[in-house]
């Protein structure tokens, strides 16, 4: 059986569909009248016109001469938005600053996730309201979770942070000027953690009893098993977790955007908001849309893989 | 009245071929049973002829008139499925009940259908449950109630005692015979399980990778199997497998070579292979007999003993033979036991699977299901 | 997935029967694991802990020394309510969420039903490609799209955001829909359709009801994820259509700081989310991982 292209998810994912659709038209089963193609089309075309167009634009605009705030300069720029992309210095520490935050939030969600799906997995008094509170931050709108930080948490005077601090006889910390990476990793994390706990919870509950049970019998203590049954049952849960954060952490923006707007300097700009500040700061679409089309290519290399492994759990 | 005729159905998902072009013959009022090792199409069979699947090619004939081209809702069929499939969030009545209510048929008259056949399966308390709190057995029941309410001329049933324990199986099997007596219905079976086959069956069709391999009584089935796969299929346990050599044929059956050296004459006709040649002998294991004069040697491998009977397994040269022996016999393993058999219950293969006919019929090879009561049918208690 | 979690459960108990050694030493590990697991739990809710608690201070007591001791006041809900803005954006918030998980429902379930039960070779392909537009990263097309809403004069308007946010989450209405779909017996449809129901009668009497649990956790999903996203609504919108996200970001300024007053409304925008959050937590994990996880 082959299922045409195994994995539409290329650079532009969208253009294998279309030689896909035409091809097996004829094979829309009928059921009632109704045909499954027709069932399926307003979903498949909306989605493919959304991807499509303003993908092409971007596309188009990297290509193009064009600043909103010089209507006079437009044409065909062939690579010089690139060009100039890659010999700003602000896009090589957006890429570092980017590289940072998704690597450091990363590893803080999946190691505290794996060790708290751990932790409530086993049972306690009030388990269920504990994995509930745990779990709570990530339904706290970005805007909302990076001012609570910033004001109530993070604030050199009356943060509780810094309160905490004084109350232990240490200094206090400003934190969004000497630290603002770490501040906003810290903001972002404390975000995603609860999404890996919830993934891995929901996956260690799959985990089978009895080989656990087994394993005790076997003489497994407990860090035997976390390492040899808990861990290799997880394995899959972990990389999902990890493909899907990282496509969401390669384009943080609001966290960005309410506390530190990029800076100090450069501190805090990744890749996104360095986009935003060339396409609605200084209005250059050539450039903005150069800088898409790289974040666009680094999504789709994660993408793939993801792809890749959920439609071997679709074959299953 | 209600007959079904299959013409050369064949049923293809992409380029594998699922149904291999059967015919088929069901008379009005037959329980036929189609049985066969899973994947063998049985399933799509009975889904073909339910109108769930489309066949590929060949005509199927409901009294006659072509259906390939009739929704399932209009074959006048009913169907009980191996899920039992009962709407979850209706209860027992109004899954009963649901046909009508889509019919557009009166909530009266609805409810006046549905408590007849609760009546005949015993149903009547239940109505006002959810399938949730019922047991299986009760579920099943509701699953059947579902059909008798179409009042179907065909009643189709996919594995419908899969699902059940061992106890309840056997219940079910009496209640599903004494329906079927009861409805007067012509009823289409399928089933994995040969027991259930021979118990119920009028007629039974043998499948195989999508090939009718026989049809035929029980009884015909068991004496008169058409093949080695057939004679395998049916009866447990299993048939055993001999390899032999022929040594001669004439007008009084087939002389044959057993492992060992012996020889023995078999009533089977041999005419189609006087040239002699390897042959292999079909024995089952109740036609296996121990005895200290018999032709063939084998050491005792496992002994169970079930009481009334004790199973041997015997090792021969390279083959494990079953012998179904005496509830007492003080074998033990290890030891080394002589056996022979009857020779009107041995059957023959040639090299392709296929039996060599016997020379007499069985007495009992015709017998129908219905032909097991007394003649004055006044029997029901 | 509740069954795994009722065979734990249902054996739990089943352990300490007896009174030994080894019972007092299980009871001290629960009571262990019990403060472990409570205090990191606090540990993270913590922030938004604080944040109810400082929506009932004066804005003098929220900008002094931490303190649990005061005398609650509702005067910030009071004053955030009565400010025309608040019920303004509360509204585009709410019309904007809803409005765009029904239209990406009544897209996706006729999608989802036919590749559920009526699949084809394409359909995987399909479902993956739907996914694969997911991947397409929001600032990589944050130009054609402003320029297409400047132009059709969709900037800062409610329909604009629907659409975006009905455009976004479709994938993820499709992929949980169709895994729910899935999960439903087929037998149970086809004993429909042997009792004679068409498609529609098919969908309204059985998949309907019975897939009502997986829609609305769907729906639900898709309501949180449009009220909480944050980076359309930044940057399509400004005074007319912005939703709560924009207008808690108006806060960020560091000179009209009002704490107190940034709390309260802040509680008010995250409770609802919260709460839908806390009931649909297990079915949004198929959802989030497009069913690789369950």
């Amino acid at each position: 059986m082959s299922a045409g292209r195994v994995i539409p998810a290329g650079f532009f994912p969208a253009t294998f569909m279309v030689t896909d659709m035409n091809k097996t038209r004829t094979s829309g089963r009928t059921i009632g009248g109704l045909r499954t193609l027709s069932l399926q089309a307003p979903a498949v075309s909306l989605l493919f016109l959304w991807m499509i167009v303003p993908l092409a634009m971007t596309v188009w605009f990297s290509l193009q001469r064009y600043n909103l705030l010089m209507p006079g300069m437009t044409g065909f720029a062939g690579l010089e938005n690139y060009e100039y992309l890659f010999t700003d210095p602000a896009l090589w520490s957006a890429m570092g600053t980017t590289l940072l935050m998704v690597g450091w939030v990363l590893v803080i969600t999946v190691v505290g996730g794996t060790l708290l799906a751990v932790l409530f997995q086993q049972d306690f008094m009030g388990r269920g309201i504990a994995r509930v509170l745990a779990i709570s931050p990530f339904f706290v709108m970005p805007t909302v979770s990076a001012l609570v930080w910033k004001n109530m948490m993070m604030h050199p005077a009356n943060g509780v942070l810094s309160w905490v601090a004084e109350s232990l006889g240490l200094p206090a910390v400003d934190w969004f000027s000497s630290l603002p990476l770490t501040s906003v990793i810290i903001i972002v994390a404390w975000q995603w953690l609860p999404f890996a706990l919830l993934i891995l919870l929901t996956a260690m509950q799959s985990l089978d009893e009895d080989q656990v049970e087994a394993a005790r019998m076997d003489g497994a203590g407990p860090i035997a098993i976390f390492f040899f049954i808990t861990l290799p049952h997880l394995k899959r849960a972990i990389s999902v977790v990890i493909m899907i954060e990282m496509i969401f952490l390669l384009t943080i923006f609001a966290e960005i955007f309410v506390t530190t707007s990029g800076g100090p300097g450069l501190a805090t700009t990744n890749l996104a908001y360095l986009i935003y500040i060339r396409a609605l700061l200084d209005f250059d679409v050539g450039m903005a849309s150069a800088g898409g089309v790289v974040a666009i290519i680094l999504a789709n290399i994660v993408a793939i893989f993801l792809v890749r492994m959920v439609a071997k759990n679709l074959e299953s | 009245m209600a007959t079904l005729e299959l013409k050369q159905i064949t049923k293809s998902f992409d380029d594998t071929h699922v149904i291999k072009g059967v015919d088929l013959e069901v008379n009005d009022r037959e329980f036929v049973v189609f049985v066969g090792p899973s994947g063998c199409g049985k399933s799509t069979l009975m889904r073909m002829i339910a109108g769930l699947e489309s066949a590929t090619s060949g005509d199927i004939l409901i009294d006659g008139a072509r259906m390939n081209e009739v929704g399932p809702a209009d074959r006048g069929l009913a169907m009980v499925f191996q899920s039992y499939a009962l709407y979850p969030h209706m209860t027992v009545e109004d899954n009963m009940g649901f046909s009508m209510r889509l019919a557009g048929v009166s909530k009266d008259k609805r409810r006046e259908k549905v408590l007849e056949a609760a009546k005949i399966l015993q149903l009547e308390p239940l109505l006002d449950r959810k399938p949730k709190a019922l047991s299986g057995g009760q579920r099943q029941r509701v699953a059947i109630g579902r059909a008798i309410v179409r009042n179907p001329s065909i009643f189709l049933f996919d594995e419908p005692l899969s699902n059940l324990d061992a106890a309840l199986r056997v219940q079910m099997r009496i209640e599903l015979a004494r329906l079927h007596e009861e409805l007067d219905a012509t009823m289409i079976y399928v089933t994995h399980d040969q027991i259930e086959a021979m118990t119920m069956a009028d007629k039974i069709v043998v499948l195989q990778s999508g090939e009718v391999e026989q049809v035929g009584s029980p009884m015909e089935l068991y004496h008169h199997p058409r093949n080695r796969f057939v004679a395998g299929f049916i009866g447990s346990p299993k048939m055993n497998f001999i390899d032999v050599e022929l040594v001669s044929s004439d007008a009084e059956g087939v002389t044959i070579k057993l492992p060992g050296g012996e020889t023995r004459q078999v009533p089977i006709d041999g005419a189609a292979h006087a040239s002699g040649g390897a042959l292999e002998l079909g024995v089952r294991p109740e036609h296996l007999v121990l005895d200290e004069q018999g032709p063939m040697e084998g050491r005792i491998q496992v002994l169970e003993r079930l009481g009334g009977q004790t199973s041997l397994y015997v090792q021969m040269g390279d083959n494990l033979l079953t012998i179904m022996a005496d509830g007492d016999v003080a074998y033990r393993v290890n030891d080394s036991v002589r056996f022979g058999f009857s020779s009107d219950r041995a059957h023959l293969f040639d090299a392709d699977g296929l039996s060599l006919a016997k020379l007499h019929r069985h007495p009992l090879a015709g017998l129908r299901r219905q032909d097991n009561r007394a003649p004055s049918d006044t029997v029901d208690q | 997935m509740t069954t795994a979690k009722n065979q734990t459960v249902a054996r739990a108990p089943a352990a300490p029967t007896t009174r030994s050694p080894l019972t007092s030493a299980l009871l001290n590990r629960r009571l262990w694991l019990g403060v472990l697991g409570w205090t990191l739990a606090l540990v993270i809710f913590f922030p938004i802990f604080w944040m109810i608690v400082t929506g009932f201070k004066t804005e003098a007591e929220a900008i002094a020394d931490p303190s649990l001791i005061f005398s609650p006041t509702l005067e910030n809900y009071a004053e955030v309510q009565s400010r025309a803005g608040y019920a303004k954006f509360a509204l585009n918030s709410v019309v904007v969420a809803f409005g765009s998980t029904l239209l990406a429902l009544l897209i996706a379930i006729p999608a989802a039903y036919s590749m559920a039960f009526l699949p084809t070779k394409r359909t995987k392909g399909t479902l993956l490609w739907m996914l694969s537009t997911k991947m397409l990263p929001p600032v990589g097309v944050l130009v054609p799209i402003y320029l297409l809403f400047r132009d059709t004069g969709l900037l800062d308007t409610r329909t604009g955001l629907v659409i975006v946010y009905t455009l976004m989450n479709l994938p993820i209405v499709v992929w949980m829909l169709y895994t729910f779909f899935k999960d439903m017996p087929k037998d149970i449809l086809e004993a429909g359709r042997m009792d004679g129901a068409g498609t529609l009668q098919e969908v309204i009497y059985l998949l309907l009801p019975l897939t009502l649990p997986g829609i609305a956790s769907t729906g639900l999903l898709a309501v949180i994820l449009s009220w909480n996203e944050a980076f359309w609504s930044l940057n399509l919108t400004s005074s007319q259509a912005a939703p709560l996200t924009a207008y808690i970001a108006s806060f960020s300024s560091p000179e009209g700081l009002f704490w107190a007053k940034l709390s309260a409304a802040s509680t008010m925008a995250i409770a609802p989310i919260l709460i839908f959050g806390w009931l649909t937590q297990k079915q949004m994990v198929r959802g989030l991982t497009f069913g690789a996880v369950k």
